[in-house]
């Protein structure tokens, strides 16, 4: 065997991305500094009000808001209302109530985040095969990409806080509802859209009127997932400093509390079930293929 | 001898939509496969050779306003892609369409839209109905495309529904009708920007039998009110027959012939229509007056023995119906009274039963 054969990994190839990276990233903390500070002071002065609006919100109120939109997403059931609206009471007992307040509007905006930017992203997708081809193992690279790779980076842009959390929950959640967005649209009936064209619809009326009504099931599912993963990063995100119910746990594991971590960790898991039962529910009740009720 | 053609139509009527050597090559490049078609390579073997598969080939047609023009053929046949050619929800590869005389080919998206939105009306075989929408909203998706107002969109939607018989239905979801009404919200969201030209693609091919005789009759009797130019696409030879003025036959994207309902099964042009035809109740299809072409010579000329009197547009069944009520003879008049000739039962009983000879022209 040749020398070169037993040798360990050659010295010599070694690229230096490690180096590239960490110069980039410094070359746009440097230049763009501005714009991102610009972007965290929006996304917080969001936060702040949104944050406010639910700690304003009697408590009572919210259960009440919640029961009637588990409601109104069953298709007026009761008891998934009353049950459902009973997990936030719970947490209420747990002492938790303020926390899970914070978690929830931090949710709603990286949820809201999600929809405006991924929506679009997924009708882009839909209409390209060649943006669909592109795309697709960057939506790869993200969802398999670990969290902690990218919370670093997303400090240095974004500063330790609640919109460091938002970014960096957004990039976990978005993939879901660019794929179902573009999925949805890519499975509408093929006859349905032929009689559209061949009424003369233009491609905007097709899109708002045909497509995009007949893709809002999975467009909902998609939603229920982004949702689903933007509470799996709650824990994670209290590591660079956001609130809420993910820090209680982080208190619960940092000084060996089990109580407190069961307690915050079963928060997490009822907002989650909530969530879901409401945007399955209307992931449901918008398909229109389905039986009526 | 006392028959013509009054079908025979080509004479005189003006002519709506005209197809001229249109094809259609499926396939990654398939201005390549002209030459080929030119040369006449047969289907199999351009598939075989280039993976391009023919749709259609060298059609050319001429369709008069006001008819209903049947296009028939077994699946694979080409018909589906030959009426979405006329409207270019399939782009053709050669050839020209023309619409009163302009070619519709030759038209940007804009004003493609403007003729698919003002001139022609398309019905499906799957009815192609939003799901989620009523059927108000169906019916009036071609006129909110076109922009008009909602009070505009409903009122002449309402009078639509009514027409086809969904009177009540209005505030229904799709979903919740039967095949055969959804089909009829089909019709009359086609029918509601009052097109000049209905393009009807296997429309009754999804329904029950009994719906679809149903459907049929409804047809007709609208098409007797509106005078539309109808494009009739179906693989049921007996829908073709009842339903077309002329009938095309389409096979392997080939035009095989075109005809009246008489001349395709008295005179199928090959082979193939001619299996096609075989087992067609001509009891339905023919006309008294067509039957009086199967009397032996002079048999039809003897008006004295007639015991009864038949319409020349009767079916030759109506026909056979009389004679035997009768029990003799029936004199067939034309038009102002005028006797064409005598139908006895021989001959009558020979209209009904020949096997078609294939026409040698």
């Amino acid at each position: 065997m040749p020398p070169f054969l037993t040798q360990p990994f050659p010295e010599a190839w070694r690229i230096p991305l490690r180096g590239w990276t960490n110069d980039g990233v410094n070359w746009l903390v440097a230049t763009y500094g501005d714009v991102f500070r610009g972007i965290t002071d929006t996304v917080l002065l969001l936060l702040v009000r949104v944050e406010r609006g639910l700690a304003a919100l009697p408590w009572w109120l919210v259960v009440l808001l919640v029961a009637a939109l588990v409601w109104h997403a069953t298709g007026r059931r009761v008891w998934p209302a009353v049950s459902l609206a009973g997990l936030l009471v719970l947490v209420g007992t747990f002492g938790l109530w303020s926390q899970m307040m914070t978690t929830l509007a931090i949710m709603l905006i990286a949820t809201l985040f999600t929809i405006v930017l991924g929506i679009p992203v997924g009708i882009a997708m839909a209409r390209s095969d060649r943006l669909k081809a592109l795309l697709r193992p960057l939506l790869d690279g993200m969802q398999t990409m670990p969290s902690f790779v990218y919370l670093v980076p997303v400090v240095m842009f974004f500063g330790l806080g609640n919109v460091a959390a938002i970014i960096a929950t957004f990039v976990y959640a978005v993939p879901p509802i660019i794929r179902l967005t573009d999925l949805g649209l890519r499975l509408v009936d093929a006859e349905v859209l032929e009689a559209a064209q061949a009424f003369g619809a233009s491609e905007r009326q097709t899109l708002t009127w045909v497509r995009l009504p007949l893709a809002l099931p999975t467009i909902m599912a998609g939603v229920n997932q982004t949702i689903m993963m933007a509470l799996a990063m709650v824990v994670l995100a209290s590591m660079i400093g956001a609130r809420g119910l993910g820090q209680e746990v982080l208190r619960g594991l940092q000084r060996g509390n089990v109580g407190l971590g069961l307690e915050a960790g079963l928060a997490i898991v009822f907002v989650a079930i909530v969530m879901d039962r409401v945007t399955a529910g209307y992931s449901r009740r918008w398909d229109p293929t389905a039986k009526g009720r | 001898m006392t028959n013509h053609h009054e079908e025979g139509a080509t004479n005189g009527a003006e002519i709506h939509i005209e197809v001229e050597d249109l094809s259609k090559v499926f396939g990654p490049d398939p201005e390549s496969i002209v030459p080929l078609l030119r040369d006449g390579v047969s289907k199999d073997d351009i598939l075989a050779r280039t993976g391009h598969t023919v749709g259609l080939r060298d059609i050319s047609l001429r369709i008069e306003r006001g008819e209903t023009f049947v296009v028939m053929g077994l699946s694979g046949s080409g018909k589906s892609t030959l009426v979405r050619c006329l409207n270019r929800l399939i782009e053709p590869t050669t050839g020209h369409v023309r619409l009163d005389g302009e070619d519709v080919l030759a038209l940007g998206p804009r004003a493609l839209r403007d003729v698919r939105r003002h001139k022609m009306g398309m019905v499906f075989q799957r009815f192609g109905l939003l799901p989620h929408r009523t059927v108000l909203a169906n019916v009036t998706f071609g006129l909110r495309v076109q922009g008009v107002s909602l009070a505009e969109r409903r009122e002449k939607a309402s009078a639509w529904i009514e027409r086809v018989g969904l009177a009540g239905y209005e505030q229904a979801l799709p979903r919740e009708l039967s095949g055969g009404m959804q089909q009829r919200v089909g019709l009359a969201r086609a029918l509601c920007t009052d097109p000049e030209v209905l393009l009807m693609d296997e429309a009754f091919s999804a329904l029950d039998p009994l719906i679809r005789r149903e459907m049929q009759g409804e047809l007709v009797r609208l098409q007797q009110e509106l005078s539309k130019t109808i494009v009739f696409i179906t693989h049921d030879l007996d829908e073709a027959l009842r339903l077309g003025d002329r009938v095309a036959v389409l096979k392997d994207g080939f035009l095989v012939q075109v005809g009246t309902p008489v001349e395709i099964v008295t005179r199928p042009a090959d082979d193939y229509v001619r299996a096609f035809v075989e087992d067609v109740d001509r009891s339905r299809v023919l006309r008294a007056r067509d039957a009086l072409k199967f009397a032996a010579p002079h048999a039809t000329e003897r008006v004295e023995e007639a015991l009864g009197r038949v319409a020349a547009g009767a079916t030759l069944g109506e026909a056979l119906a009389a004679i035997a009520d009768v029990g003799g003879p029936v004199a067939v008049v034309g038009r102002n009274d005028r006797v064409l000739g005598v139908l006895d039962g021989t001959t009558a009983l020979r209209a009904l039963t020949e096997r078609p000879e294939v026409k040698t022209s």
